[in-house]
């Protein structure tokens, strides 16, 4: 287990575990205007998400997942339909449902510390003192302590995205919106990154949803796995993932819900190709 | 160390070379003076005081025009990026005027303020301005979308937003578009001096005109590179740190 420095009461209070969001997604419509034509991105989508549950989407290209995440983190408005945070309606962004993107979306005129510590200057209440001791501890919780002086080009991939991971948690948010994070990563850091995200999702218990195109990572970090289906963007089919934590990416028993998963997904898609499409 | 040295070395063949066309006396003395008589003009004009008052009133006007210059023209720039009516209007303006070379603003801040310090700090502001806006502009509109929606989600607002990370994100142009317009101002305010006797003060400019009239070629040549001078300092000092900073946080330059 990590050892983490010692810190003033008020930071410790900054830094304790609350209590997590419940998400309801009622008949989400939304489309795009664009030089094509109109695109329905989603489609009468609904969703539930619990207290301190991790969600998976998975689903083809295009499908509406990032728009999802979007209207969940209130930088889009759905064009009909209800979203729900612990049952008051989402309307604009707020620090209770961080988000990180599917590009890269680190500060490039801060420093790693810098940006971890963003979030937390936008919270009233705080000394900088807290603020500093809290974004310390985010970063070594992350593992890049030794980083934070560093600028951002300087980060490999896989550090760019442990920050954007601090950078999330540090203002403490209530649920986590997380968009192919882990994408452009190697096989490698990706594992690792794998049982770092399910150490922090146990230790600072937040609702989670994740966003992927790999079945295995969705497999291995949900709960439950929703697969999306494209065009109209709606949710086909829903998986329980139900095995022991902390879970390994390569583990026999994982591989059998990937298999069913991606069955699945072939399904879907071959049908859609006899529809003529 | 090395390069430092190679450095001073490159100057000092440079001063040989030009003793050496002096002795030869291919132009006659009065065209070409040796580097003696130049620095010995220039040792006279700094400890009679001239040198140092011309460049004082220079860097004034320098300065404070160049200041207001950037302090008008920021948030010009960041409104022109912000509301397309002004875009089509001021930004327009703005994008005209910038493609003026500075020069042409003499002619016209002496018939509307006269010999006076005005008339200098006006072709100063308006060699700065223009730059500074266009480049502000295109800096805010190159900022990606995406580090806007990030704070949004951290609970950035408006003014909070424009302050902490619309600036600072377009910072690289903000800082070409400010070095764009100190070269532009330098250069008006010489030409501008050079043209007319301004009575509230004696500038550099004014120091070079004289020594034309005065045939006094060391006196000529000596402001001249006392205005080379000037200049590179104003960059090593002032523009290379900041470029420094921001290669180093962008990673844009490996130098
Ligand atoms: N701002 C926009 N303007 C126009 N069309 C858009 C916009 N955003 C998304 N779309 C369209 O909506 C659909 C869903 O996009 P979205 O980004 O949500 O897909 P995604 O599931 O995240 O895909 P990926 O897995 O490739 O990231 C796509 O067809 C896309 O072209
Ligand atoms: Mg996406």
């Amino acid at each position: 287990m990590r050892r983490l420095a010692a810190r003033s009461s008020s930071a410790s209070q900054e830094l304790k575990v609350i209590a997590p969001s419940k998400l309801a997604i009622d008949n989400v419509s939304k489309s795009f205007q664009s030089a094509s034509g109109t695109v329905l991105a989603l489609d009468h989508v609904s969703l539930q998400v619990d207290e301190g549950e991790f969600v998976c989407l998975v689903g083809a290209s295009g499908c509406g997942k990032t728009t999802l995440l979007n209207i969940i983190a209130g930088l889009e408005k759905p064009d009909s339909g209800n979203v729900l945070a612990d049952g008051k309606p989402i309307t604009s962004p707020g620090r209770d449902r961080l988000v990180m993107f599917q590009e890269p979306a680190l500060f490039p005129w801060l420093d790693v510390f810098g940006n971890v510590l963003f979030g937390l200057k936008l919270k009233p209440n705080l000394t900088n003192k807290d603020r500093r001791d809290v974004a310390k501890y985010y970063l070594e919780l992350v593992g890049l302590t030794r980083f934070e002086r560093a600028n951002i080009h300087e980060l490999s991939g896989g550090m760019k995205q442990r920050v954007a991971l601090a950078r999330a948690l540090a203002p403490n948010p209530r649920v986590l919106l997380m968009d192919e994070p882990f994408a452009a990563l190697d096989a490698l850091t990706r594992e690792q990154l794998y049982g770092d995200l399910q150490r922090i999702w146990e230790e600072r218990k937040k609702t989670i949803v994740f966003v992927t195109h790999n079945v295995r990572e969705a497999a291995c970090l949900g709960e439950r796995v929703l697969l999306f289906s494209p065009h109209p963007g709606r949710i086909q089919e829903e998986f329980a993932v139900d095995l022991p934590r902390p879970r390994d990416i390569n583990s026999v028993d994982l591989a059998g819900y990937a298999t069913k998963i991606i069955r699945s997904l072939r399904k879907f898609s071959e049908e859609r190709r006899e529809d003529g499409r | 160390m090395k390069r430092f040295l190679s450095a001073v070395l490159f100057f000092v063949v440079l001063l040989f070379l030009w003793q050496a066309f002096f002795r030869a006396k291919i132009w006659s003395s009065v065209l070409l003076p040796s580097p003696l008589q130049v620095a010995n003009y220039l040792k006279g004009a700094i400890e009679d005081g001239t040198l140092g008052h011309a460049t004082v009133i220079t860097m004034r006007r320098l300065l404070i025009g160049y200041f207001i210059g950037i302090v008008v023209g920021l948030p010009l720039g960041l409104l022109i990026a912000r509301w397309n009516l002004l875009r089509d209007t001021l930004g327009t303006t703005a994008l005209g005027l910038q493609t003026l070379p500075s020069v042409c603003w003499v002619p016209l801040a002496l018939l509307w303020f006269g010999q006076t310090e005005a008339a200098m700090l006006f072709v100063v502001v308006m060699g700065t301005l223009w730059s500074v806006i266009i480049a502000t502009e295109t800096g805010v509109r190159n900022v990606p979308p995406i580090y806007r929606r990030a704070a949004l989600t951290m609970g950035s607002k408006r003014l909070h937003i424009w302050l902490k990370v619309i600036l600072p994100a377009s910072l690289p142009f903000i800082v070409s578009g400010m070095k764009q317009g100190w070269a532009f101002a330098w250069r008006s305010l010489m030409a501008a001096e050079i043209f007319v006797t301004i009575l509230t003060g004696f500038g550099l400019g004014q120091l070079l005109h004289y020594g034309r009239e005065l045939s006094a070629m060391d006196q000529v040549i000596a402001i001249m590179l006392v205005i080379v001078v000037i200049g590179l300092l104003a960059d090593k000092i002032f523009f290379s740190p900041i470029e420094k900073f921001l290669h180093r946080r962008w990673g844009t330059s490996q130098a």
